[in-house]
């Protein structure tokens, strides 16, 4: 059994639903990134996202086009992004982590080597914004030769015709993005969501965690009633800026700003009693 | 230079392949959308219909048949500084004649004709030099349909004139303040629009990249020029061109004019990109010459980027070519040696402008200009019998602020030394 498949295991014997948060390897350095990291599973998350940084993220909405380049900036490298991984992993060893991002900086580091420093470093799996199911030769493939999990999107562009090649090569979990848009702009309609979250679930049977637009502990629960998981990227990210000081650095507050939020969500997430 | 194709004009293939060029690299949100395009461009192409409505309008609004021009006083001038009994005749295809002052229109009918059979009401484009924009935003006015253009902020204050002109046809122009703000970055805004909108928006992307389809419509959309230069070289000197020189940002105009002769094997074929301050400064626009194969905005092609692969700056004086990727078509074809890809600096763009401006009472596009610069230097190097054909993609009116401030600047260190 994998990470991921053994913490919903374990989750569903809870009876609740999975709180993914997002955070942006080398936001606003390496150091800080690394400690916001380390506190996000004590601060209530059960899934850990780590953001890739790209000079053209064009799924992306302000929040993390910004935390990105402040990641850039600091000199974050793909590279780099894995030590991040192999450090956090030395002390937990339990938590799923996901790499999020865009396709070029893997194309260029070279897929198998990627795939093989990933796995050495602790990486769970992938979810790569630019590949769709039409370029799965790319790396969803390779990736789950390697035994790695490649999580797919699922929109609501993504119809019942669409949905089983979508679903076809996606492993470790589905993840709805709740509007038509980029991340962390508009807030969801949660009976929609809920509607769609109950349509996907017809098509398979791997958790499906909800993303893009949630920003409160209300919304979180709101989301965790019909969902196995969700997913808040921007407000993290922007609870991360919030603490920065006027040149963009990270003071002693920063951490603090990034678990206070997490615990607000976990909190939403955890007073929803699912059926298991 | 392996693997020669029997065909260089079958391509792409179903997935929208180059070779390794090309492709769908988009979020899942667009992927229904561009297959949905991808099946209306299909059966548009094979209904007469739609070829007979892009024929009137490219006659009786457009312009068409743009004209084949014997540029005789730039070819004395060639003839004067060249080798004894060398000297191209040199032609320049009239794209800057065309309604709206480039090539740009040409695609941007194809795709709004396209839209209004899909039923969209609302259109977005990205533009660089506002060519692309001041196109999309005529069309759209001639339609009735609403028009939003994404234009970096830098661009926006570079092209000024092409600005006013969209606005006066009633179009949104929304300067992105992103990355570096200009080309790359209004194109990464106007897809973030386009997975927001996607009920009733359509995407009118400015040039032969992007997904599948669109390297392949924009460049059927633009194939006219190349067509029209068969007809008009036959008929005015009864026998194929032998070269073809063209610049390239993305490469649409470039791809038009090559497209219908690239089984051609008499004709050679130059495409030319932007080297800005020179291609070992770090600040250029030539992505085969200076970059590698990479992915981004929908395709696989040559891109500038550093080694982690985050895309890097691209540098022209002129704003069309200000672009750190090039169509994917153009990478195969750089890659199996059909088109040969050279690049002109911004100091010989500029000289260019004014060496055509002088002899042949043409002020071209900066973007033209990089094609003029190295064509001059190739009709040099071929006899008088051999017959180049450049393409004049647009005109140069939106230009003129941006080169009288420039040669202010160069007349005034000139004087200080």
């Amino acid at each position: 059994m994998s990470r991921i498949e053994r913490r919903f295991a374990r989750l569903r014997e809870e009876g609740r639903a999975a709180l993914v948060t997002f955070i942006t390897a080398g936001d606003p350095d390496y150091d800080t990134s690394l400690a916001a990291i380390r506190a996000l599973n004590e601060a209530g998350a059960d899934i850990i996202e780590i953001g890739m940084p790209f000079t053209d993220p064009m799924a992306d909405g302000p929040a993390i086009q910004l935390a990105a380049q402040r990641a850039l900036k600091g000199g974050q490298t793909l590279a780099r992004t894995l030590d991040l991984v192999r450090a956090l992993r030395e002390t937990d060893a339990d938590t799923p982590v996901i790499l999020m991002g865009y396709y070029n900086p893997i194309y260029i580091y070279g897929v198998e080597r990627f795939l093989a420093d990933a796995k050495a470093a602790g990486v769970d799996g992938f979810i790569v914004v630019d590949l769709p199911p039409e370029e799965d030769t790319e790396l969803c493939l390779p990736a789950l030769q390697a035994g790695l999990a490649f999580i797919r999107l699922a929109t609501p562009t993504t119809d019942d015709v669409r949905l089983p090649s979508v679903l076809a090569n996606t492993s470790g979990f589905v993840y709805y993005v709740s509007i038509n848009g980029v991340t962390g702009t508009a807030v969801p309609d949660f009976e929609a969501v809920a509607a769609s979250v109950a349509r996907i679930k017809r098509h398979t049977d791997l958790p499906v965690v909800v993303g893009f637009g949630v920003r409160t502990g209300d919304h979180a629960a709101a989301i965790a009633r019909g969902a196995d998981g969700v997913v808040v990227g921007s407000a993290v990210v922007e609870a991360l800026r919030g603490s920065l000081d006027a040149d963009g650095k990270a003071g002693p507050g920063t951490v603090p700003a990034v678990t206070a939020l997490v615990r607000e969500l976990a909190e939403g997430v955890r007073s929803v009693a699912r059926r298991g | 230079m392996s693997n020669k194709p029997n065909s260089y004009t079958a391509g792409p293939d179903e997935h929208g392949h180059f070779g390794i060029f090309g492709g769908r690299f988009v979020a899942e949100t667009l992927m229904p959308l561009i297959l949905s395009l991808e099946k209306a461009y299909g059966e548009a192409r094979r209904d007469p219909a739609f070829a007979a409505a892009i024929a009137s309008h490219q006659t009786h609004y457009i312009g068409r048949p743009s004209p084949l021009y014997y540029a005789d006083r730039l070819t004395e001038e060639v003839r004067a500084r060249a080798p004894a009994g060398q000297g191209a005749k040199i032609y320049l295809k009239r794209e800057e004649l065309n309604h709206t002052g480039s090539h740009k229109v040409n695609n941007v009918l194809g795709q709004i004709l396209l839209a209004l059979r899909m039923g969209k009401k609302r259109i977005i484009a990205e533009t660089g030099a506002g060519q692309h924009g001041v196109a999309t935003a005529t069309l759209c006015a001639r339609f009735g349909l609403q028009c939003v253009v994404y234009m970096g902020a830098v661009d926006v204050a570079r092209q000024k004139p092409n600005v006013v002109r969209m606005q006066l046809l009633g179009a949104e122009v929304r300067p992105v303040q992103s990355g570096a703000r200009t080309l790359k970055d209004a194109m990464n805004e106007a897809l973030r629009d386009w997975v927001t909108n996607v009920a009733d928006t359509f995407y009118c992307i400015g040039t032969v990249a992007g997904p599948h389809p669109y390297p392949a419509m924009v460049r059927d959309f633009q194939s006219i020029i190349g067509r029209e230069v068969r007809e008009q070289v036959e008929a005015q000197e009864g026998r194929l061109p032998d070269s073809l020189v063209a610049c390239i940002g993305g490469g649409s105009n470039a791809m038009g004019l090559f497209h219908p002769f690239l089984d051609e094997p008499s004709v050679e074929i130059f495409g030319v990109e932007a080297a800005g301050h020179g291609l070992d400064s770090g600040a250029h626009a030539a992505s085969i010459a200076g970059g590698r194969p990479g992915v981004l905005h929908g395709n696989r092609t040559y891109l500038l980027m550093d080694g982690d692969g985050q895309i890097e700056e691209a540098h022209s004086i002129s704003a069309g070519l200000d672009y750190p990727g090039i169509g994917p078509e153009h990478s195969w074809l750089h890659e199996t040696g059909r088109v040969t890809y050279l690049s002109a600096t911004d100091a010989e763009a500029l000289a260019a402008f004014q060496q055509l401006s002088r002899l042949e009472g043409i002020i071209p596009a900066l973007e033209s200009s990089h094609a003029l610069a190295r064509a001059v230097d190739l009709a040099a190097q071929r006899p008088r019998d051999h017959i180049q054909v450049v393409n004049l993609s647009g005109r140069g009116d939106k230009d003129i602020d941006q080169v009288s401030a420039l040669l202010a600047a160069s007349n005034n260190e000139g004087a200080g030394a």
